[in-house]
């Protein structure tokens, strides 16, 4: 039984639902952040398949850019959510719903 | 046979680190379970032949970007463990649950489809096979056929930097005396 292209995208299928449904469940925003840094896993992985099934290049190099991309990502996000809880701490997805001070 | 051991371990490892991440309460744990999904990832990279890709992937995300977020978790305190009990928005949780199963379903068979009839043209930005390591192939195409998006990339990484520190650091006495609404936003 050989290992098939197929089953890696059905696993990243399942782990870019998995962090959808726990971006859309969970309210920590920190927790938020992670659960979309499990569906840029999925994608990446995808991206790996696909590189390895056309037997390209490309597929890694984007997703050595996503790499790059979440990375910058995370530190401006992060930013934004230590500036957000100084002034309100414990605050959740429904306490920064508004974009005033 | 091993490829299949491989795969079905690492699969396991990413999807109850996954369900970790959403399911954990608190939000140490979380990070502590979305390093096990990363690992798992890059298990799976290796089995691709994507080698420096897994480096990376350990390194960038299990290295940096988690103990970043770890970083934060500690300096705002915000370790305390959510009530999952309460529900903010009636049958929030079951329609998330819904969508997720949809789109899981979507997902999967277009997979499948996409697997059928593969679509995308071969070795366009260079073959995978053949001789040298992967990371001098992934070099090659970076530095030539890529290098204004790889520019473009430094350019973003100095803008987070600067956007980082300007969002990060507190503003001092006079501009919050200078900004009588920031600073009645912040007593509250």
């Amino acid at each position: 039984m050989t290992v098939e292209p197929t089953w890696y995208l059905v696993l990243s299928a399942l782990l870019f639902t998995i962090g959808g449904a726990g971006l859309l469940v969970r309210r920590n925003p920190l927790v938020m952040f992670m659960c979309v840094e499990l569906m840029l896993n999925a994608v990446n992985l995808t991206f790996v398949t696909f590189a390895r099934m056309l037997n390209d290049t490309g597929g890694q190099v984007v997703v050595f850019f996503v790499l790059v991309v979440a990375a910058a990502e995370v530190v401006v996000g992060l930013g934004i959510i230590v500036a957000i809880l100084r002034r309100q701490p414990g605050a959740d997805a429904d306490d920064i719903s508004l974009l005033k001070g | 046979m091993v490829d299949t051991i491989v795969f079905v371990l690492a699969a396991i490892i990413i999807l109850s680190g996954a369900l970790g991440v959403i399911f954990a309460r608190n939000p140490v744990h979380s990070a502590l379970m979305l390093i096990m999904t990363l690992f798992g990832v890059a298990v799976l990279f290796v089995a691709q032949d994507a080698h420096f890709l897994a480096a990376v992937q350990v390194i960038v995300y299990a290295g940096a970007i988690v103990v970043l977020f770890l970083f934060v978790i500690m300096l705002l305190g915000v370790d305390q463990a959510d009530s999952l009990e309460v529900e903010p928005i009636g049958g929030q949780r079951p329609a998330a649950g819904v969508v997720a199963l949809a789109s899981v379903g979507l997902i999967v068979l277009l997979a499948v489809r996409s697997v059928q009839v593969t679509t995308g043209a071969r070795e366009v930005s260079g073959a995978l096979d053949g001789e040298g390591s992967n990371l001098v192939k992934l070099a090659r195409v970076l530095f030539t056929d890529d290098v204004f998006a790889f520019e473009a990339t430094s350019v973003l990484l100095v803008i987070a930097v600067v956007g980082a520190v300007v969002l990060a650091r507190k503003p001092a006495a006079d501009e919050v005396a200078d900004a009588p609404d920031r600073s009645a936003g912040s007593s509250r």
